[in-house]
């Protein structure tokens, strides 16, 4: 399986009043089609991982990197327009809540046919084609009237599975989801899931799920990376969760409730400043 | 915004129609406080109302006479009831100074300010939204520095003084644009009656000459006030822009390999014109205070120099009578604004 | 280590040991940032120098600023060595009438803030704290000051009381108030459920108690900075009054005033115009840097 994605040593830095700090510190890995996990908690830099990725740490910050690789294109020397051709073309990103990732004063039609419209030619019947085909394939049921609703007419749910749409109309070859359903009342959770999986698996794209929640993302990915403080502390196939060795970890996984035994007091985290030197 | 997140129980239709109620309510409310505070402004004058009608030489029985017929020896309440009724049909009293009703006055003065006043506010927000927009975008550089200066700069100029400047300069020694004044002597009689705004009418009727002489005129007062109006508008731009700038749906934007331009002009303004048209209702209406004293300067024949006029000859009817209108469209460009609101921003509209 | 620096480290110590520390801390902290801004200490030149001029105006001024030189040879002199900004038509020196013009300005910005903070202080937090009908009776009250152009309605006032400076000011101060009601009633209603305030309710105290000593306290500062920000207004406002006629009467050196009574010589003796004008040009554009620098650091939210 030839790499799709090579990240060798991306680090993330923020000027600050004490000189620059780095929220992501050296993190490498390669990704095929397949499914990569990134877990953390909130402030691990595991969401500016995801788009640093996409060129879009937000100024002042700064991304870097050995070496950072896309289907042999070293973006490290792209230009602005070269950047542009490939996101929302090759490469996307799934965000974190719709009513805020969705323009609110554009109908959800303009925002999928925009995708289109800066990557290929086509005409505006094909476009709305393709738009309306996209809200069918996330399992709208009616794409037209959802195609003319505005973001503040869907439910959440609704919303994310046109945010999908959005961002898959494209047939990208990476898709970065970044905590894509934490936003998300938890029975419509399991449905938007199911069909980013049955999308990916159809499409046979590379994921990066971006998630703070361990257990799903082993249920999930194929393989895990967890971050602490910017880094990667263990990286693991998905299966052998319970073999990790790293205290962090194994503290995420401790922290899961289990409904067949009654742990109290709750365990807590405890964190070691060695983690993170 | 807090509308938007209201959602299932409560109907949908009702909540707008009382919006509207509640709307129409509030204006109707602080209508009826701008007629009582310009009633009590009127009753607290040190000027006796009767003598200014009867003169200072008339015999005790005319004075009590008049002082019946114009209701002063009813209690406040029933005064303000009756200069309540006299408002509403229009009667706004007599000029002590021109002796015409002052309604007509300010019938014939108010095209004036209104063509001033609007031209100001055009040029002010084809300058300002995209200084505001190039601040925004470069933030903390060096056009952002400019801008924010350009725009104190004139929060801190007075209007009078500028304007006094630009005549010297730019009519009495560079002779650029015309004096003084809205229109020349030799022009005047070329135009007939119409709107009463003389750029539209003169060019409605093809009278080039006469409209070069006008906008000659009007050019340096209105970029006067254009200028004022940028300044706010500029600022007010920048922040909102801002705002949208660091919102989510502007990366979503990114992601979809939108070009920047796009996403400042079209998905960043789009939002940000939300609140930007209140901001531009509010700095036209901040025009018509401006052109009180603009017009003192540029001796023209609108509301603002009629407002002076009147006060230095203590015309207490007509004071009054300007200031209640210019509070009056005040109060409608609050309300215009607000209707604007609700269609420029979908999530409001949609519930009409 | 120096005192200096110990006194540095003690001010920016991020864990402060007493409330003074942490807010002495505060205040320095933003005077750090306030420094870093090149345009607000422009502005906060400008508002000391205005301060010291009007305090040491008699020594500052060369001449009398009331009475002039002799009207033959002295009237409407260019600018000179002995006349540094010219003289005007009555062969006043115009720098004089300028330097004690500033304590005219200086009265006018401090009263109007003396009279107008605590009607907004009061009518805001007493809207907020009762809410209901005493909260909307009071706020549409506000809302129909605000309802009206503010020189308008102080134009308005004025041709009530009659011209004159002090009629002036009150016609400002009358003005000014609503946005600062409004200010304060929307602090009130953030701090009026809270914890604290509750306690104090359980003891007993009265709602007067409560807002003068309680709530009023809170809402001073971010009312006091918003009557920073408007100084600038009030001075412009109080110099349109002038100019109209209808503000300080001559011969006080009244720079709107001043402007008035150059008008006619414009064409020809420019400075008498121009030299006021700047007066208050600079001196409100002193007060909006300063004020514009302040809002960047208190509120980190506009700064963005």
């Amino acid at each position: 399986m030839s790499a799709l994605l090579t990240v060798e040593d991306l680090r993330v830095a923020f000027p600050a009043r004490q000189g620059p700090s780095e929220v992501v510190r050296g993190v490498s890995f390669t990704l095929g089609r397949e499914r990569l996990g990134i877990v953390g908690e909130s402030g691990s830099g595991k969401s500016q991982t995801g788009r640093a990725l996409l060129g879009l740490t937000p100024p002042p910050g700064t991304a870097t990197a050995k070496r950072l690789e896309f289907d042999g294109i070293d973006l490290r020397s792209a230009t602005p327009r070269h950047w542009r051709s490939l996101r929302g073309g090759r490469m996307s990103m799934v965000m974190q809540d719709p009513k805020f990732s969705l323009n609110p004063v554009m109908t959800i039609g303009r925002q999928i046919m925009e995708a289109l419209a800066f990557h290929g030619r086509s005409s505006r019947a094909e476009k709305k084609a393709r738009a309306l085909a996209m809200l069918e394939a996330v399992q709208i049921r009616d794409p037209e009237r959802v195609f003319r609703a505005y973001p503040h007419e869907l439910s959440g749910g609704m919303g994310q599975r046109a945010m999908i749409a959005m961002m898959l109309v494209t047939e990208p070859d990476l898709l970065i989801a970044d905590e894509p359903t934490s936003a998300l009342d938890v029975t419509v959770q399991i449905e938007v899931l199911r069909i980013l999986d049955a999308l990916v698996s159809d499409r046979g794209m590379g994921l990066i799920f971006i998630s703070h929640d361990l257990r799903l993302v082993a249920s999930f990915c194929d393989r895990v990376l967890v971050m602490y403080a910017g880094r990667v502390v263990e990286e693991l196939k998905a299966s052998e969760l319970d073999r990790a060795r790293h205290p962090y970890t194994q503290g995420l996984m401790n922290c899961l409730p289990r409904i067949d035994s009654d742990t109290r007091p709750l365990p807590t985290m405890t964190r070691d400043a060695s983690w993170a030197p | 915004m807090a509308i938007a997140t209201t959602t299932g129980g409560r109907s949908r239709a009702l909540p707008l129609a009382w919006k509207a109620v509640k709307l129409i309510a509030s204006v109707a409310l602080t209508f009826l406080g701008l007629l009582f505070v310009t009633f009590l402004i009127g009753r607290v004058v040190p000027v006796d109302p009767v003598l200014s009608v009867v003169g200072d030489r008339a015999s005790q029985s005319v004075y009590d006479r008049v002082y019946v017929e114009l209701g002063l020896d009813k209690p406040l309440i029933q005064q303000f009831w009756i200069y309540l009724q006299k408002v509403f049909t229009g009667d706004f009293g007599e000029s002590f100074m021109t002796k015409r009703p002052i309604i007509d006055d300010i019938i014939r003065v108010f095209p004036a300010t209104l063509e001033l006043a609007t031209l100001g506010v055009i040029l002010g927000t084809l300058l300002g939204v995209p200084l505001g927009v190039l601040a925004a975008v470069r933030q903390g550089r060096l056009a952002d520095q400019v801008v924010r200066v350009v725009g104190l700069v004139g929060y801190s100029a007075p209007i009078f003084w500028l304007g006094l400047l630009g005549l010297l300069v730019f009519y009495a020694r560079l002779g650029w644009v015309a004096g003084p004044g809205r229109i020349d002597i030799s022009y005047e009689y070329d135009i007939a009656p119409g709107t009463g705004l003389l750029l539209l009418d003169s060019a409605m009727q093809g009278r080039w000459a006469a409209f070069g002489n006008i906008f000659s005129h009007i050019i340096l007062p209105a970029s006067l006030l254009g200028y004022f109006s940028m300044a706010y508008i500029s600022r007010m731009t920048r922040s909102f822009m801002l705002n949208e700038l660091a919102q989510e749906y502007v990366v979503a934007a990114r992601v979809k390999g939108v070009p920047e331009w796009r996403i400042i002009w079209v998905h960043a303004l789009r939002n940000a014109a939300v609140p930007l048209v209140t901001v531009i209702a509010l700095s036209y209406a901040g025009l018509l205070e401006g052109s009180v004293l603009t017009e003192t300067v540029f001796a023209w024949p609108g509301l603002g120099q009629y407002l002076t006029n009147s006060l230095q000859s203590a015309d207490m009817n007509a004071v009054l009578g300007g200031t209640l209108v210019i509070g009056a469209v005040f109060v409608g460009l609050n309300l215009l604004s607000d209707l604007l609101y609700t269609l420029l921003d979908p999530r409001v509209r949609r519930r009409a | 280590m120096t005192a200096a620096t110990s006194r540095r480290e003690w001010l920016l110590s991020e864990q402060p040991a007493s409330r003074r520390q942490a807010r002495l801390g505060q205040g320095y902290r933003t005077w750090l940032a306030l420094r870093a801004n090149p345009l607000a200490m422009i502005g906060l030149g400008i508002v000391v120098a205005l301060v010291v001029v009007a305090l040491l105006a008699n020594a500052i001024a060369p001449y009398d600023p009331i009475v002039g030189g002799d009207l033959r040879t002295e009237r409407l002199l260019p600018p000179s060595g002995a006349h540094p900004m010219g003289t005007d038509e009555q062969a006043r020196d115009i720098f004089s009438r300028l330097v004690h013009g500033s304590r005219i300005t200086l009265m006018v910005v401090a009263l109007v803030a003396v009279i107008a903070t605590p009607i907004g202080l009061l009518v805001g937090t007493t809207a907020g704290y009762f809410g209901g009908w005493v909260d909307s009776v009071l706020m549409r009250l506000t809302d129909i000051f605000l309802a009206f152009p503010r020189l308008i309605l102080a134009l308005a006032f004025v041709a009530a009381l009659g011209p004159g400076i002090e009629n002036a000011i009150i016609a400002i101060a009358i003005t000014s108030w609503p946005p600062y009601a409004r200010l304060a009633r929307a602090e009130t209603l953030t701090i009026r459920d809270s914890d604290f305030i509750n306690a104090i309710r359980l003891q007993g105290a009265r709602p007067a108690r409560i807002i003068w000593g309680h709530v009023v306290p809170l809402c001073l500062s971010s009312v006091i900075i918003r009557v920073t920000l408007d100084m600038a207004g009030i001075i412009l406002t109080a110099a349109g009054l002038g100019f109209l006629g209808l503000g300080a009467q001559p011969p006080q050196p009244e720079w709107g005033a001043m402007i008035a009574g150059g008008r006619r010589f414009i064409i020809d003796q420019w400075w008498v115009v121009t030299m006021p004008g700047l007066a208050i040009f600079v001196v409100s554009l002193g007060f909006n840097f300063l004020g514009d620098g302040l809002r960047d650091v208190l509120d980190p939210k506009a700064r963005k």
